[in-house]
């Protein structure tokens, strides 16, 4: 009896979560198609549906999994190279066609890197799984940056740290250019593919938490010996949600690259992993509606802060540092549960008239 | 639940923290405007004139990207203040012409200065003086070329930049020229026969111009006994300056923004190496930099289209306004910027002059597009101002005028 | 080999010196102080001004620099991280970005974007001549006293004095040492002091040594320094030093004959590795689990 109810509320939490994704989507495409909406927010549509996607992944490996990550960006960065050069190698091909080969391809090297860094990764603890995390996000970016790949008719040419060893032919284009990164890259994202992949990342996250290896990955955040001793691989299970992350920072690394006609490596650097964990963080760890809404918000915040020009980065700061005290403060938390508790009992009462 | 209440808290604060900026976000353009950067300078005394008398009228909305904010915001304050000179000076002028000026930041990142560009574009931008910084230049001319938009960058130097897009002007040299011309100058004035090079290859500027100095340096026999390069957060420079050092390298080629410049100097005066610098255009404001001991940089070379020090009435005049509007030595960069208005507002007059007046008011930037791309192709249609007289522009948006070869001694620019 | 080996041994005692300020703050308070890279550039900030807006001998701008950063330290420490002490240690990490961000764009509205040229402090004393015709430069030497000097004060400090044994208490069992009769606040507040006002010091070798001074000066050497706090165990002080050295003299090596664009990735690919040997850092403690 119990187990089934748990089981509706967990459903149902899902469902408020495509809901809010689905409201999201039909709200802006209405904007957009009857000119509604400012241009600033119209071309900052796929970069938040990307942030989303960003945040809900690395929510899955510090809420779910429990392991603090700081260099999601990085996988991010893996996925939307490998996206610039698929979509540049399907030159003659239809748009959906690249888009959707190119997105496939980066969540898969995404996650194969996430499984090889995974493998030292994860038999670290805490604040030093952290900072193991950090570097191999800063070694992603300086191995991009010593990255040259070049198109011609023979293939892809690839060399390192020396563009001119990638010996194309004349008519050749370079795709990656080391430290200067992609430039003409054709944007083929929309923001409806940006949304269902949105969605489909949610699908998965959900019914992977509410499934019999999401309880495994919960009982080894909770207690890794206890659930060790109930023949609970901690390794497997830590590494299966961490590559599933990873793929998932790739995909929407994907659709980010393809967004914009140039890209560089240093974009996806430490602050950008910063940035989606205080999505996590302040959307609430673990909480999938929360990364949603503080993605959204967050992305949209230092925009709406133009008016104060040189101030705006400063605001944001203050406002992050008192969104942080303020939910995170005892007192004001009691006081705040008094309140919603009061809200309930009226919203109750209300109910029954 | 309680995450639920989390949430819904942080959705509140949020909520309330964006309603507080709203209500003081008049206070905060209204200083803006003062300090100038960010300015929407108001427009001035333009009124309606007489059309038809091939006279320039009307409000013209031009905006500015780059970055204002974070490790490049150097560059983008120095451009913004120079365009807001020269705002100022056009709309005090009062020919009935004026041009109404909005800086957006974008923390020289593409993705924001993409976001700027919207920005502007819900302001109703007509045309666009930027973007400062090379990559996010590139993203933005892309959008700009698809919505029709003209971009005159003052300082975006690639050739990406303006490469297939016919609505991208540079106001700048674009990379390659600036590196044959060095290796020529070198070669012609037999100023080395070893030479090293250290260049930022992280930074499209630097290694477009140590690609073109390293071809055309083999075509004329210069000999680069060291090649070293860095990257935008390196403030080590003891292996770059080591590795030229003991190649014997007699001339050091630094195709280089100044800031790192200085750390280089420093770093050869720490162990004693005395070869002859050469910089390039970014190497000009190294005598700006507060603090800056100025005797390091004694008989550093540099090719530059723009020296404060220039006795020419058009310098004199902007380094002065420039001065005490804020308190500083304009850069190259806010020469830059200053030229970039005088150029649109240049072409903008031809056009009138020749088809009986325009009146730019509430024109559309599509339209606006198609009459500056009409007029900076024009081979009849040149621009003077304080970084060169007689600038011209090619079909492919590059510019072409003279550099300067200038060489410090005691602390200021001298003509060689 | 010999004038890079010195390079790094300089830079790297830079490194050790924030590294020790976050080891101390991170062995006592557990938390990520993110901030502490900015501390840095405001300590470079404050005695630049010092010196060239009014003149004051390097030696005071030094110890005023010092004793504003103490300031800052313990006051970003009140005002951000204290209402927190209950709260996760992830929250305590976003407030320390967040602070750090404060920090940085409070630094460009008030000293500008315009990268300032830090003054030489050793400007007469002529560079000393190694064998083998290596030069080492007055701030290197300086540098590296600097560090061993404070790792021992630092080391007497903890072991000896009532305050330092308090401090230890309070980073084993901060029930317990309330308990105890152990002031934890006032404790955790004076390691904050401590930590800020070495980052000032850290602040003046750094910009003496590559004397540019920015809004995000510190950003860069702050992240570095975290690495070389973990490579070395965190919370140990003589870890911090090792780290901080080692760090320092693998990144100018790296750069010198491998390549400039993967020196970092080198030196965060040998953090790995020790990591994968000794997972908690060199002479960090090893911990064992219970149930």
């Amino acid at each position: 009896m119990s187990i089934t109810k748990k089981a509706s509320a967990a459903s149902k939490k899902s469902f408020i979560n495509y809901g809010i994704v689905i409201i999201f989507y039909i709200v802006f495409q209405i904007l957009v198609s009857t000119g509604n909406i400012t241009s600033a927010l119209k071309g900052q549509l796929i970069p938040i549906a990307c942030y989303m996607i960003m945040a809900v992944s690395l929510n899955l490996v510090v809420g779910i999994s429990g392991e603090l990550s700081l260099g999601h960006a990085g996988f991010m960065s893996v996925g939307a190279f490998t996206a610039v050069i698929v979509s540049a190698a399907m030159g003659d091909a239809s748009n959906p066609a690249r888009l959707v080969v190119s997105i496939v391809i980066g969540a898969l090297l995404a996650g194969l890197a996430g499984f090889l860094i995974g493998i030292p990764v994860l038999r670290l603890n805490g604040d030093y799984l952290a900072i193991v995390t950090l570097a191999f996000g800063e070694i992603i970016k300086n191995i991009l940056n010593c990255l040259y790949v070049g198109i011609d008719e023979k293939g892809i040419h690839i060399a390192f740290n020396n563009p001119d060893a990638m010996g194309m032919s004349a008519t050749g284009k370079t795709v990656i250019n080391g430290p200067m990164g992609a430039v003409g890259i054709s944007k083929i994202s929309t923001f409806t593919s940006a949304v269902v992949l949105l969605i489909l990342v949610l699908i998965v996250i959900q019914n992977l938490v509410n499934s019999r290896t999401g309880r495994a990955i919960m009982a080894i955040r909770d207690n890794r010996i206890a659930a060790e001793s109930m023949g609970i691989s901690p390794m497997k299970y830590k590494m299966l949600a961490f590559t599933l992350s990873a793929s998932m920072a790739g995909a929407a690394g994907a659709v980010y690259a393809l967004n914009y006609s140039t890209l560089v490596p240093k974009k996806f650097d430490f602050n950008t992993s910063i940035l989606v964990l205080v999505f996590v963080v302040l959307g609430g760890i673990g909480s999938m509606t929360g990364s949603l809404i503080a993605a959204g918000v967050l992305v949209v915040l230092p925009e709406l802060l133009r008016k104060f020009s040189d101030y705006r980065m400063l605001v944001y700061a203050i406002v992050l540092i008192l969104v942080m005290l303020v939910t995170n403060n005892e007192k004001l938390k009691g006081r705040m549960d008094i309140f919603a508790k009061k809200m309930r009992m009226k919203v109750s009462k209300g109910g029954k008239k | 639940m309680k995450k639920k209440l989390l949430s819904l808290i942080m959705a509140g604060t949020m909520v309330m923290a964006m309603a507080g900026c709203g209500s003081s976000a008049d206070a905060g353009a209204a200083t803006g405007t003062e300090t100038g950067t960010a300015a929407t300078t108001d427009a001035g005394t333009g009124t309606a004139a007489p059309a038809g008398d091939g006279a320039l009228t009307g409000t013209l909305k031009l905006g500015v990207i780059g970055p204002l904010t974070g490790g490049a915001a150097i560059y983008g304050n120095a451009v913004v203040n120079g365009t807001s000179i020269a705002v100022d000076e056009i709309n005090a002028q009062g020919t009935g012409f004026s041009i109404e000026l909005q800086a957006q930041d974008d923390e020289h990142d593409a993705e924001k200065s993409v976001n700027a560009y919207h920005q502007l574009q819900d302001w109703g931008v007509q045309a666009i003086a930027g973007t400062v910084t090379t990559t996010p230049c590139i993203a933005v001319s892309a959008e700009a070329n698809s919505d029709r938009v003209f971009m005159l960058t003052p300082s975006a130097s690639a050739t990406t930049v303006t490469e297939g897009k016919d609505n991208v002007f540079q106001l700048c040299f674009a990379d390659p020229n600036q590196g044959s011309a060095s290796a020529q100058y070198i070669s012609d004035n037999k100023l080395a026969t070893k030479v090293a090079v250290i260049y930022n290859n992280a930074d499209a500027y630097s290694t477009g111009i140590y690609q073109t100095f390293k071809a055309k340096a083999s075509e004329l026999g210069l000999e680069i006994v060291s090649e070293t390069t860095f990257t935008d957060d390196t403030t080590d420079f003891s292996v770059q300056v080591g590795d030229a050092q003991s190649a014997g390298a007699d001339l050091v080629f630094l195709p280089i923004y100044y800031t790192p410049a200085s750390l280089i100097l420093q770093q050869a005066a720490k162990t004693g190496y005395e070869p002859t610098f050469f910089g390039v255009d970014g190497m000009d404001g190294i005598l700006t930099i507060e603090g800056f001991d100025t005797s390091l940089a004694e008989g550093v070379m540099l090719l530059t289209p723009f020296s404060a020090d220039a006795t020419d009435d058009l310098t004199k005049n902007f380094v002065s306004s420039f001065n005490s509007k804020f308190g500083e030595t304009p850069s190259q960069f806010a020469a830059d910027g200053y030229d970039c208005a005088y150029a649109i507002k240049a072409a903008l007059e031809f056009y009138a002059a020749k088809n009986g007046g325009l009146d730019v008011t509430g024109m559309g930037a599509d339209e606006l597009c198609e009459i500056l791309i009409s007029v900076f192709t024009d081979s009849s249609f040149s621009a003077d101002g304080v970084t060169g007289l007689g600038m011209v522009w090619d079909t492919n948006g590059q510019v072409n005028k003279q550099p300067k070869a200038v060489v410090i001694k005691d602390g200021v620019y001298v003509g060689m | 080999m010999l004038a890079h080996l010195i390079n790094g041994i300089s830079l790297g005692s830079i490194y050790a010196i924030i590294a020790l300020g976050y080891t101390m703050v991170y062995g006592i308070a557990k938390m990520l102080n993110f901030a502490h890279g900015d501390v840095i550039m405001v300590g470079g900030y404050v005695s630049f001004c010092f010196m060239s807006y009014m003149n004051v001998p390097a030696p005071i701008a030094v110890l005023l620099a010092m004793a504003i950063c103490t300031v800052l330290g313990i006051t970003i420490e009140r005002l951000a991280y204290k209402p927190l002490r209950s709260a996760t240690s992830l929250a305590v990490l976003i407030t320390a970005i967040g602070m750090s961000y404060f920090l940085q764009n409070s630094a460009l509205i008030i000293w500008g974007a315009n990268p300032k040229a830090y003054p030489n402090i050793f400007k007469d004393i002529e560079a000393f001549e190694m064998v083998g015709g290596a030069r080492v430069s007055p701030v290197a030497v300086v540098a590296i006293t600097a560090n061993l000097v404070i790792m021992i004060i630092l080391t007497l400090f903890t072991s000896r004095t009532k305050m330092g044994k308090a401090m230890r208490a309070v980073s084993e069992d901060k029930g317990a040492a309330t308990l105890m009769g152990i002031n934890v606040n006032f404790t955790i507040s004076m390691t904050f002091a401590i930590g800020s006002g070495l980052a000032a010091i850290a602040g003046v070798l750094l910009c003496t040594a590559y004397p540019t001074l920015m809004p995000t000066t510190g950003s860069m050497p702050g992240i570095k320094a975290f690495t070389a706090a973990v490579f070395g165990g965190i919370g140990s002080i003589p870890g911090a030093m090792i780290g901080g050295i080692l760090l320092g003299v693998i990144e100018i090596l790296a750069r010198a004959y491998i390549s400039s664009e993967l020196a970092d990735a080198i030196v965060f690919g040998v953090l790995i590795v020790v990591l994968i040997f000794r997972p908690t850092g060199l002479l960090g403690k090893q911990i064992h689990e219970k149930v």
